[in-house]
C-alpha cells in the first residue's frame, strides 16, 4: 500500500520549481508588493499626493542634481510629490487589473463552463459571442463608451470587464469538454448532484488552476489598457493619480524633465512584467503538476 | 419468472434507447432484480450494457431518448419522476458504481470529503456525523486506516483503493440497488477477486439487489444468480446462471464460452474461439436477428422477427433454431 512519505514528496515537487524559478519568484514579489501597496497607500505617502505647491515645480529625483530630500523622486508640473501619486497610482492599477479581471472572469467562466459542458445550441451561442467579442476592436470600444458615457473609474472597470472575457471563456470551455466525459462527473450524477453542483464544485475546481493563468495575464492587460485610456485622457479622471495620466501629464515636460515621464512608466513596465513573470511560472508549475 | 419472491426491487420491461434517428442501442430490454440477488448483463463492447444502466438512472448524454413500459423501482415507475426526483433517488435508494476507478473520484477534494457530501445530500446530517459514516464504510469495505484515508486525495490511492472508495461511497445511504458497471475491469486479477469477494460478502449481508454489468463470464459464474446475454441493444438469452452456462442455446451465447480459455482442457496451441466481426450498428425499425451477420446458422429466415423460446424452466432465448443440440451450419 502507499506509505505515509507519499503526501510529503509530491507536495516538495509542487513547491520546489517555484522556488527555483527565480523568475517567478520575482514576480511574485513584483505583485504581493504592489498589492501591498495599494492597501496600505494612505499610510505609505510621504505627502498627501494631491496637495500642490507651485514654488516646488518639477523638482528632480533623489539621484539628480537639485533634489530636495523631502520629495524622494521629485515633484510634478503641479508640485505634486511624485512618489506619493506614484503610490496612489498603484492603487488605481491594481484596482483595476483586479477588478476588471473578477468581472471578466464572472461572465467569461460562466460562458465557457455552460458552453463545454451542455455544448450542442448552448455550445453554438457561445462560440458565437465568443467570435463577436473577438472581432471588436478593444481599444476602440473602450475609447468610444468612455468617451459617450463619461469617465470614471467604475466606468473603465466595466467597459474593460465587459471586453476582457474571451481568453476565460475559451480556456474554460476547452478545459471543461476535456472534464465533462469523465467518470467522476457522471459519478456525482449519480450520487444525485444537481447541476449546479456538478458545474460549481465538480468542474469548476477542476479548471481553476487554468484560470488562474488566464487571470494574471487579463491583469496584466487591463491595467495597460487603463494606462493606455488614460493617457489619452478617457481613462481615470484628473486629479486621480493614475499611471497613464501621470505619463500623460509628463509629455509635455518630457525634453526638459525626462524623469517625469520615466518614473510612471518603469512602475508601469515593472507591474506588468512582475504579473507576466508569475504568470508563465504558475503555467509551469501548474503544467508540470498536470504530467505527473 | 421468480414466482415465488417477493415484488422484485427493479422491474424493467421493454426499455428502448435511441441515439436521434440513426442508431437504437437499447431494444426492448426487459429484466428484475430481486432482493439480496445478483442480476448479471453479459456482453461484449457496444452491446448496450452500460447504456441500459444510465438510461435506469436517466444520466443519458445529449441526443440519446429512452422509452419503456415501465422501469418499476419498488413499486414506483421511475418514468413519471420529474428530474428532481430522480436526483432524490440517486445515490440514496439507487447507487451506481463506474468502470475506471482512477477517474471516478473527484482529484481536487479528498476522499472523505467527496464520501460525506453524498450523505450530507440526502440525509442533511451535519458534516461530522457524515464523516464518522465515511469512516465507519471505510472500515467495513477492507480498508485500513480509513481515518488517514479519509483525509487524502484520490490520486494518493492505488487503483484497488480507489474501487473500494467508490463502493463504500455507493454504500453511503444503504441503498436497495446497487448498479455496477464493470467495476473491476480496470484492475489486476487479484484485486479484481478480492473487490468481488467484497461485493458478494456486502451484498448478503445488506441484502442488496445487484445489477452487475461485465464482459466477464468468469465473473457471472461466480457472482450471479441471473444472467441476461446481450448483444446489439437485445437480450438474446436470459435465465438462472445454472441453466444458462448448462445448457447455452443462443449461438451468440456459445461464441462467448467458447472463447474462454479452461485450463486442463484448453491445450496449448489449440486456437481459442473467436467471434468474427464486430457489433453492428442497428437503426430504429431494424427487424430480424442482430447476430445473423456473424452468425453460424444464419439462414435468409433470420431476417423475419425472431421469437423468444423456451429452455427450461426458467431459461429463455431469442433465436429461431430450437433448443435441441441438433443444428446444422449453413454453407
Amino acid at each position: 500500500m502507499t506509505s505515509m512519505s507519499v503526501p510529503q514528496t509530491m507536495r516538495a515537487e509542487r513547491r520546489l520549481p517555484a522556488l527555483r524559478h527565480l523568475a517567478t519568484l520575482l514576480g511574485a514579489l513584483i505583485v504581493g508588493a504592489a498589492l501591498l501597496i495599494a492597501i496600505f497607500a494612505p499610510y505609505l505617502v510621504p505627502h498627501d499626493p494631491f496637495a500642490q505647491d507651485l514654488n516646488l515645480r518639477l523638482i528632480p529625483p533623489f539621484w539628480m542634481d537639485g533634489s530636495q530630500p523631502m520629495h524622494l523622486l521629485g515633484t510634478d508640473q503641479l508640485g505634486r510629490d511624485y512618489l506619493s501619486r506614484l503610490i496612489y497610482g498603484t492603487r488605481v492599477s491594481m484596482l483595476i487589473g483586479v477588478l476588471t479581471v473578477i468581472a471578466s472572469g464572472l461572465i467569461g467562466i460562466t460562458l465557457g463552463i455552460l458552453g463545454g459542458f451542455y455544448g450542442g445550441r448552448t455550445d453554438d451561442l457561445v462560440m458565437f459571442l465568443i467570435t463577436c467579442r473577438l472581432s471588436i476592436p478593444l481599444i476602440l470600444v473602450a475609447l468610444t463608451v468612455v468617451a459617450l458615457v463619461g469617465s470614471s473609474l467604475t466606468v473603465v472597470i466595466l467597459t474593460l470587464g465587459l471586453l476582457l472575457w474571451d481568453r476565460f471563456a475559451v480556456v474554460a470551455r476547452a478545459t471543461t469538454m476535456q472534464l465533462r466525459s469523465l467518470d467522476y462527473i457522471a459519478a456525482a450524477q449519480a450520487a444525485g448532484a444537481s447541476r449546479a453542483h456538478v458545474l460549481l464544485r465538480e468542474v469548476l475546481p477542476n479548471i481553476a488552476h487554468h484560470l488562474v493563468v488566464v487571470a494574471t495575464l487579463e491583469m496584466a492587460l487591463a491595467i495597460l489598457l487603463e494606462a493606455a485610456l488614460s493617457f489619452l485622457g478617457l481613462g481615470v479622471p484628473p486629479p486621480l493619480p493614475s499611471w497613464g495620466l501621470m505619463i500623460a501629464e509628463a509629455k509635455e515636460y518630457m525634453f526638459f524633465s525626462p524623469w517625469v515621464i520615466m518614473i510612471p512608466g518603469v512602475a508601469l513596465f515593472v507591474l506588468v512584467l512582475g504579473i507576466n513573470l508569475l504568470g508563465d511560472g504558475l503555467r509551469d508549475m501548474l503544467g508540470a503538476e498536470l504530467q505527473r | 419468472m421468480t414466482s415465488s419472491m417477493t415484488e422484485p426491487v427493479l422491474s424493467i420491461a421493454n426499455l428502448r434507447v435511441a441515439f436521434g434517428a440513426r442508431t437504437e442501442a437499447v431494444r426492448g430490454l426487459s429484466l428484475t432484480v430481486g432482493r439480496g440477488k445478483t442480476h448479471c448483463m453479459v456482453g461484449e463492447s457496444g452491446c448496450g450494457k452500460s447504456i441500459s444502466a444510465l438510461s435506469l438512472m436517466n444520466l443519458l448524454p445529449r441526443g440519446a431518448t429512452r422509452s419503456a413500459d415501465h422501469i418499476r423501482f419498488q413499486g414506483q415507475d421511475l418514468l413519471g419522476l420529474s428530474d428532481r426526483e430522480m436526483a432524490r433517488l440517486r445515490g440514496d435508494k439507487i447507487a451506481m458504481i463506474f468502470q475506471e476507478p482512477m477517474t471516478s473520484l473527484n482529484p481536487a477534494y479528498t476522499t472523505g470529503s467527496q464520501m460525506a457530501e453524498v450523505f450530507e445530500r440526502h440525509r442533511r446530517t451535519t458534516r461530522r456525523q457524515a464523516m464518522d459514516r465515511a469512516d465507519e464504510l471505510l472500515a467495513r469495505v477492507g480498508i485500513t486506516a480509513p481515518g488517514m484515508r479519509l483525509g487524502q486525495y484520490p490520486h494518493q490511492l492505488s487503483g484497488g483503493l480507489r474501487q473500494r472508495v467508490m463502493i463504500a461511497m455507493a454504500l453511503m445511504c444503504d441503498p436497495e440497488l446497487l448498479i455496477a458497471d464493470e467495476p473491476t475491469t480496470a484492475l489486476d486479477v487479484t484485486v479484481q477477486a478480492q473487490l468481488l469477494r467484497l461485493l458478494q460478502t456486502l451484498q448478503q449481508e445488506l441484502g442488496l439487489a445487484l445489477l452487475l454489468i461485465t464482459h466477464d463470464l468468469g465473473i457471472v459464474a461466480r457472482m450471479a444468480h441471473r444472467v441476461s446475454v446481450m448483444y446489439a441493444g437485445q437480450v438474446v438469452e436470459s435465465g438462472t446462471v445454472s441453466e444458462v452456462f448448462a445448457a447455452p442455446t443462443h449461438p451468440y451465447t456459445r461464441g462467448l464460452m467458447a472463447c474462454i480459455p479452461v485450463p486442463g482442457t484448453t491445450r496449448t496451441g489449440e486456437p481459442l474461439g473467436s467471434i468474427p466481426g464486430v457489433v453492428p450498428r442497428i437503426p430504429p425499425g431494424f427487424v430480424g436477428c442482430g447476430f445473423r451477420d456473424r452468425c453460424d446458422f444464419a439462414t435468409p429466415d433470420c431476417a423475419q422477427t425472431v421469437p423468444l423460446r423456451g429452455a427450461g424452466s426458467d431459461h429463455s432465448y431469442l433465436c429461431r433454431l430450437p433448443p435441441d443440440g441438433t443444428r446444422v451450419a449453413a454453407a
